[in-house]
């Protein structure tokens, strides 16, 4: 059995009398390729956030490689290998491309705090981007204004941005939304093509990507866990296909 | 972590440093040739114009609290208000130790206002800097009034409403006099501070502490998931730029050997953001044209129109805002460019 990355244990979060999130148990293994589907308003998000720690936890447990990092921000899950996308663009977009992975790379690396050198002397840092850039097909978009780059293109540099963290757990939320269909496979094959130990749990709410992308899918409904396996066998589990595959569910 | 060596370039750069964009980030430091016009201006001034120098070293003064309250708003994004609070601060630091015969060395006295605004910036810093936008900008302008109000209760050390007039400030280096009618000292003296302050801003904001700051004013969000310590260093940022705001409020009480409670009046602190909008914000050099616009503009429209001279100010900054958003610099950057791509493709 591979060693698992992530977990939860009974993890809720509500928000007053409304269980956005309720007591799931998780589990995360290394080099997973996990899709989290679900209807609109089951919780996926929020489940999201209460793993990357934007959200705290209102009860339960979550574990990165066997440690509690319940009590731990978000800024200090992420030092600890946890990054993740956003569903709708969170970009530096006054920024150029590059500037914008290097800051991720910068705050990895440390460098960060620093007053008193240049940027431009970090080369060490400028070289990783532009061989990240390189690897997502972003380099010739580098000098490019984020906010001057078609909507597929952002998004890419919303996973690069992600992947300077150099993770071992990438969250991924709804990575191809808004992309029109014809782009979307940029996406996907930029997510492909990403480091085979990385753990990714994605959230999507295209199928062909879920089928295509995922080895195992859970899904939930009204914040619970309600089915996980391989993409096969919730393709075939008949509750699954009646509460949210639908009509949507391929022949 | 934060201050460890240096590592240098390698000696062969690899392929991804040679593109354009990598290269603008690696030279976006070195000095340009044009960035010694101002400093040249400056001194030239003093040589050309000896009858105007208290004038310019009010310029002067203005663009270094313009400068400190770019790094907080134009870096950072920090909205605030409530910058003459800092300038306040330095100001009565400088007046108070001068007007009781406690200290009177100018450069010592700089460095106390400096650190007595820093520590302002620090304590409602780490209070202010929970909010943002509208909240932070009111809790701003309130720090500044309390400020103000303290300033004005504490009658019998500073003054009151009266402030505290003629101060004593000792010869620089024990030598150079700050002679009121001979503003030559006072000239030199606020340049060569000017000119210290502004290589570290400079260094800071090219700096990656410089950058991350930008990173926060494009997108807090993204900055917490990237892992960065934002709060701590907007406290960190807004901190400096108090101090410097401080460096500014004292020099301003130096060179005029007076203090009052003009200093941390909302005025003051409405001016410097209205130079900081017209000059361009976020380009280190917006505070220079900035400044030197408003000061000129405030000159020649108040002998043309004394009673109504702030209509025209009015208009300008309107025409600033609905047509050069980046400032008066931006827009100078467009027509150069224009004006070059132009050349460029006869």
């Amino acid at each position: 059995m591979t060693e698992i990355r992530l977990e939860t244990r009974a993890l809720r979060r509500h928000f007053g009398a409304l269980v956005a999130v309720q007591e799931i148990d998780f589990k995360l293994a290394a080099g997973a390729r996990h899709a989290l589907i679900g209807p609109n308003g089951a919780g996926k998000t929020t489940f999201i956030n209460l793993l990357s720690g934007a959200l705290p936890a209102s009860r339960g447990r979550v574990l990165l490689k066997g440690n509690d990092v319940t009590d731990k921000t978000q800024a200090e899950r992420v030092k600890l290998g946890i990054a993740r996308t956003f569903q709708i663009n969170r970009l530096f977009r006054g920024l150029s491309v590059l500037e914008n992975v290097c800051i991720s790379i910068a705050e990895r690396v440390g460098a960060a705090p620093s007053m008193f050198y240049p940027v431009g002397r970090r080369t060490d840092v400028i070289d990783e981007a532009m061989h990240l850039l390189d690897v997502l097909k972003l380099a010739s978009n580098a000098a490019h204004r984020v906010s001057e780059l078609p909507y597929g293109r952002q998004r890419l540099v919303e996973i690069a941005i992600a992947i300077g963290l150099k993770p071992e757990v990438l969250l991924l939320d709804e990575p191809a939304a808004g992309v029109p269909s014809t782009e979307s496979h940029i996406i996907l094959d930029a997510i492909e093509r990403l480091p085979e130990h990385i753990a990714i749990l994605i959230i999507e709410h295209d199928m062909d990507v879920v089928f295509r992308f995922a080895k195992r899918v859970t899904v939930m409904v009204g914040g619970a866990l309600f089915a996980e396996g391989t993409p096969r066998e919730i393709e075939a589990n008949p509750q699954v296909r009646a509460v949210y595959l639908g009509q949507a569910s391929r022949g | 972590m934060s201050t460890e060596a240096v590592p240098l370039p390698p000696v062969a750069a690899t392929p991804g440093l040679d593109q354009p964009a990598a290269r603008v980030l690696m030279w976006r430091h070195h000095l340009r040739w044009w960035e010694a016009l101002p400093w040249l201006a400056a001194v030239a001034f003093y040589f050309i114009f000896p009858d105007y120098l208290g004038f310019a070293t009010a310029l002067l003064v203005t663009i270094l609290f313009a400068l400190s309250l770019d790094l907080a708003l134009g870096y950072a994004g920090i909205i605030t208000l409530g910058h003459a609070a800092f300038f306040g601060a330095g100001a009565y630091t400088v007046g108070l130790l001068a007007f009781h015969g406690i200290w009177t060395e100018p450069i010592t006295s700089l460095a106390l206002a400096a650190l007595a605004a820093a520590v302002i910036g620090f304590a409602s810093g780490v209070v202010l800097l929970r909010t943002q936008g509208l909240t932070l900008l009111m809790l701003t302008l309130c720090t500044m009034a309390l400020l103000q109000e303290a300033a004005n209760m504490a009658h019998d050390y500073t003054g009151g409403f009266d402030g505290l007039p003629s101060l004593d400030i000792a010869p620089l280096f024990g030598f150079f006099e700050f002679n009121p009618l001979y503003a030559d000292t006072q000239y030199l003296y606020t340049l060569a501070i000017l000119l210290v302050c502004f290589i570290f801003i400079r260094t800071l904001v090219y700096s990656p502490f410089g950058q991350s700051l930008t990173g926060i004013r494009e997108n807090p969000l993204r900055m917490h998931a990237v892992g960065a310590p934002v709060r701590r260093r907007l406290i960190i940022c807004y901190t400096i730029s108090g101090a410097i705001a401080g460096v500014a409020g004292g020099l301003w009480a130096q060179t005029n050997a007076y203090v009052n409670l003009s200093a941390l009046d909302l005025d003051r602190a409405a001016t410097v953001l209205i130079i900081l909008i017209l000059g361009g914000y976020g380009r280190l050099y917006g505070a220079f044209v900035g400044a030197a616009a408003y000061l000129a503009l405030e000159h020649f429209l108040a002998r043309i129109y004394p009673t109504a001279w702030q209509l025209g100010l009015g208009l300008l900054l309107v025409i600033v805002a609905l047509y050069a958003r980046n400032g008066l610099l931006g827009l100078g950057e467009v027509l150069w460019q224009r004006y070059f791509v132009r050349r460029a493709a006869t």
